[in-house]
C-alpha cells in the first residue's frame, strides 16, 4: 500500500503548529494595539465641542494660567471646567457680538450649562486624584501633552492602568518644582535624574510599594 | 463617529447575546476572549453622580443642586465682616490686614496675582496686560497716587465685587488668597515707588535687566 500523505506533509504539520503559534501570537498583538491603541482609547482624538474653545488661543497666545479657569485643580480631586461666568469675565467685552460665541452669551442669559463634551475620562472603578499630583510636583504637560497648542482639545495619552503604574513606580523620571506645574514647554535646570531624586526626598513622595498597591486607585 | 459606535456594537455582542444562543464553539470561545475587553459598560459608567455629570432627574440636568435661598453650610456663615468683606464695623475699608502678613502671604499674593489679576493688570500692574491689548478696557496703573492711598479693605473689596468695568473674582478666588493679592498689590506699589533711602546700608544693588513688554512673560 502506498503512503497516503506524501514525504513532505511532515513538514508542512511541523511548519502549520509553529505557525499556529505565531499566527495566534500575531492574533494577540493586534487584538493589544487595537484595545490599548489610540482608535480605542480615544488617544490623540478631537471631540466635537458647543463652542469650538481653543486652548491655543488663550494659553498659547494669551499667555493664561491654566488655574485661571481650572480653578479647582490644586484643591480637589477634579479639576473643575470653568463656569460662563470664567468665560464672561473677558467676552462681555472682547469679541462681543461673534456668532461663535453666541452659545456662550446664550448661556450666560438664560443659566443654562454649556454641555462640553467630556474628553478625558476614566472608567468608574477607578479613584483619580488631581490635587495630590499637583501639590507633589507632577505637571499638566505630563499627563495632558502640550494643551497650549490644542485648538480643540484631545487626550494625550492612553490612560490605561500600566501608564500611571509606570509612572508611581518611577515618579523621580517626571516630577518637576511645584512652581511649574503648568508650565508648558517645561525643560529641566539641569538633569532631571538629579532633580528628580530631589524632589521625591522634598515633597515626601511615598515608596512605589505604596503607589502601585491596588488600593491606591481602587478604592 | 457612527461608524464607531455600530464597530462597537457589533464587537460588544458577545457580551450581550443570551446563554442559549452561545454556541461553545472553539470559533465562539475565541470570539468571546478577544472581543471580550469590549464590553465596557456597567462597571465603567456607574449610575452615580460624579462632579459635573449631567442628571436627567432634574429639568436643568445638574446633577450638583444649588442651595436653597437662604441656607448656610455649617462654618459658612461669613460673619467676619473684616476678612469676609473688607469692611469695617462703621461700613467702611478697613486698612489693616486680618492676618500678619510675612513672606510666604506675599509670594502667595504673587503667584495668585500673576494667573488671575496679570492678564489685565500686567504682572508690574501698570494696567496694559495681554487682554487689554486685545480690546479691554485699560484700567487705571496701580502706580497712581489715588490708589497708592486708598485702604486694603478697598482692594479687597474690588477683587469681591468688581468695580465699573473689572469682573468680581469672588467665584475664582478664596477670600484668604484675595488678602495676599491685596498684600502683593501693596509691595508692587512699593516697588515702582522706592528711593535709593529705602535701600538698607550695604545691600548690593544687581544691574537692572531689561523686561519685555509684557513684564518679562513672552
Ligand atoms: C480660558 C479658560 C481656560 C484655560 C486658561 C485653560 N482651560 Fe482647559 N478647558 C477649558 C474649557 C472651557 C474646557 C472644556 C472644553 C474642552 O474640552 O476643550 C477645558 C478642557 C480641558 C481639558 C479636557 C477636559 C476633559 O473633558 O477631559 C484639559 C485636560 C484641560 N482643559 C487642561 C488645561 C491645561 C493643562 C491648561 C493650562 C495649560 C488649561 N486647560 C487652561 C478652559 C480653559
Ligand atoms: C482672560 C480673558 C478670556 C477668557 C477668560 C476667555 N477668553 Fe475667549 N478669547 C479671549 C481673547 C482675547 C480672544 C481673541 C483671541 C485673539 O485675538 O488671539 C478670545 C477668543 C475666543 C474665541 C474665538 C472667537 C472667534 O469668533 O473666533 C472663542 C470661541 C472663545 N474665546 C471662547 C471662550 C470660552 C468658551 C471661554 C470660557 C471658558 C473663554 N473664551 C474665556 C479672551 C478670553
Ligand atoms: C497624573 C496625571 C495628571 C496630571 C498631572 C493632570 N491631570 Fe488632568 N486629568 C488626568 C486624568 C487621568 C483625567 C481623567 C479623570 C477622570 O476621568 O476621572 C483628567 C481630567 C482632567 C480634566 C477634566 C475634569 C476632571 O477632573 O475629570 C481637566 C479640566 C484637567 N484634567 C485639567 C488638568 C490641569 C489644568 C492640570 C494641571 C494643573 C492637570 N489636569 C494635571 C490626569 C492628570
Ligand atoms: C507622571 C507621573 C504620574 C502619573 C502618570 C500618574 N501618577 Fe498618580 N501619583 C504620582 C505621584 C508623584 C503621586 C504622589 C505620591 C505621594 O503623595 O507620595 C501620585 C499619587 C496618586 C494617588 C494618591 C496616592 C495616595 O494614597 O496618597 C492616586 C490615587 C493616584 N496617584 C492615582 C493615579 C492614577 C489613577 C493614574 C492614572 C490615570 C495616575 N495616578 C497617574 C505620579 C503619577
Ligand atoms: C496607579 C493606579 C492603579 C493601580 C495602583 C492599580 N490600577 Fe488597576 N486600573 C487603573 C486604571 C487607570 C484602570 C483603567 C484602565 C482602562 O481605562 O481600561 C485600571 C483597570 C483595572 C482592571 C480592569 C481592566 C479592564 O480592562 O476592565 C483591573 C482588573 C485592575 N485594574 C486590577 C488591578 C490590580 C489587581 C491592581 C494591583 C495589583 C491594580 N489594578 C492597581 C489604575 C490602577
Ligand atoms: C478682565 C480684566 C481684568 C482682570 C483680570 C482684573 N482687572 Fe482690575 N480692573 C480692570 C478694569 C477694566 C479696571 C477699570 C474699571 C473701571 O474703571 O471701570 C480695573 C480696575 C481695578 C482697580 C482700581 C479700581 C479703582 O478704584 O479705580 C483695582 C484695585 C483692581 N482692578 C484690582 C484687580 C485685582 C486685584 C485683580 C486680580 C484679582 C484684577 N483687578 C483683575 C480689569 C481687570
Amino acid at each position: 500500500m502506498s503512503q497516503i500523505f506524501h514525504h513532505s506533509s511532515n513538514t508542512l504539520a511541523r511548519i502549520t503548529i509553529f505557525g499556529a503559534v505565531f499566527i495566534l501570537a500575531f492574533t494577540a498583538w493586534v487584538a493589544e494595539e487595537f484595545f490599548r491603541g489610540a482608535w480605542s482609547t480615544r488617544a490623540s482624538q478631537i471631540r466635537e465641542q458647543p463652542v469650538p474653545f481653543s486652548h491655543a488661543h488663550h494659553v498659547g497666545g494669551l499667555g493664561l494660567d491654566c488655574r485661571y479657569c481650572h480653578t479647582t485643580v490644586e484643591t480637589s480631586s477634579f479639576a473643575n471646567i470653568p463656569p460662563t461666568k470664567t468665560c464672561m469675565n473677558c467676552h462681555s467685552q472682547i469679541w462681543s457680538t461673534s456668532p461663535t460665541l453666541e452659545p456662550v452669551r446664550a448661556s450666560f442669559r438664560t443659566g443654562n450649562s454649556i454641555q462640553w463634551t467630556r474628553v478625558n475620562d476614566l472608567p468608574d472603578f477607578v479613584y483619580f486624584n488631581h490635587s495630590i499630583h499637583i501639590n507633589k510636583g507632577v505637571g499638566c504637560e505630563t499627563c495632558h501633552g502640550r494643551v497650549d497648542r490644542m485648538s480643540l482639545t484631545w487626550q494625550e495619552n492612553n490612560l490605561q492602568m500600566d501608564w500611571c503604574i509606570n509612572c508611581h513606580r518611577h515618579p523621580d523620571q517626571y516630577v518637576r518644582p511645584r512652581e511649574a506645574v503648568t508650565t508648558m514647554g517645561y525643560h529641566p535646570a539641569g538633569d532631571q535624574e538629579a532633580i528628580g531624586r530631589r524632589l521625591v526626598q522634598e515633597y515626601h513622595i511615598q515608596d512605589p510599594r505604596v503607589l502601585t498597591s491596588c488600593s491606591t486607585c481602587h478604592r | 463617529m457612527r461608524t464607531r459606535s455600530m464597530v462597537e456594537w457589533a464587537f460588544s455582542l458577545p457580551c450581550r447575546l443570551p446563554w442559549r444562543h452561545r454556541k461553545p464553539s472553539i470559533l465562539f470561545v475565541l470570539l468571546a476572549v478577544l472581543f471580550s475587553s469590549a464590553c465596557r459598560q456597567d462597571m465603567h459608567d456607574q449610575p452615580k453622580y460624579i462632579p459635573l455629570r449631567p442628571s436627567g432627574f432634574f429639568p436643568d440636568h445638574r446633577s450638583e443642586r444649588p442651595l436653597v435661598e437662604g441656607a448656610v453650610a455649617r462654618g459658612n456663615l461669613d460673619d467676619d465682616d473684616a476678612f469676609y468683606a473688607g469692611k469695617g464695623p462703621d461700613g467702611k475699608p478697613v486698612d489693616t490686614f486680618p492676618f500678619p502678613v510675612t513672606k510666604d502671604v506675599i509670594l502667595r499674593g504673587q503667584s495668585r496675582f500673576n494667573i488671575y489679576c496679570a492678564p489685565c493688570h500686567d504682572r508690574v500692574g501698570n494696567g496694559a496686560g495681554m487682554i487689554v491689548r486685545r480690546g479691554y478696557r485699560h484700567p487705571p496703573s496701580y502706580h497712581i497716587d489715588r490708589l497708592r492711598t486708598v485702604p486694603n479693605g478697598y482692594i479687597y473689596d474690588v477683587i469681591t465685587n468688581g468695580f465699573g468695568a473689572m469682573p468680581d473674582y469672588a467665584a475664582q478666588i478664596q477670600p484668604a488668597d484675595r488678602w495676599a493679592i491685596v498684600a502683593y498689590v501693596r509691595a508692587l506699589q512699593l516697588s515702582q515707588n522706592a528711593t535709593m533711602k529705602d535701600v538698607p546700608p550695604g545691600q548690593e544693588i544687581p544691574t537692572p535687566q531689561l523686561l519685555s513688554p509684557s513684564g518679562g512673560r513672552k
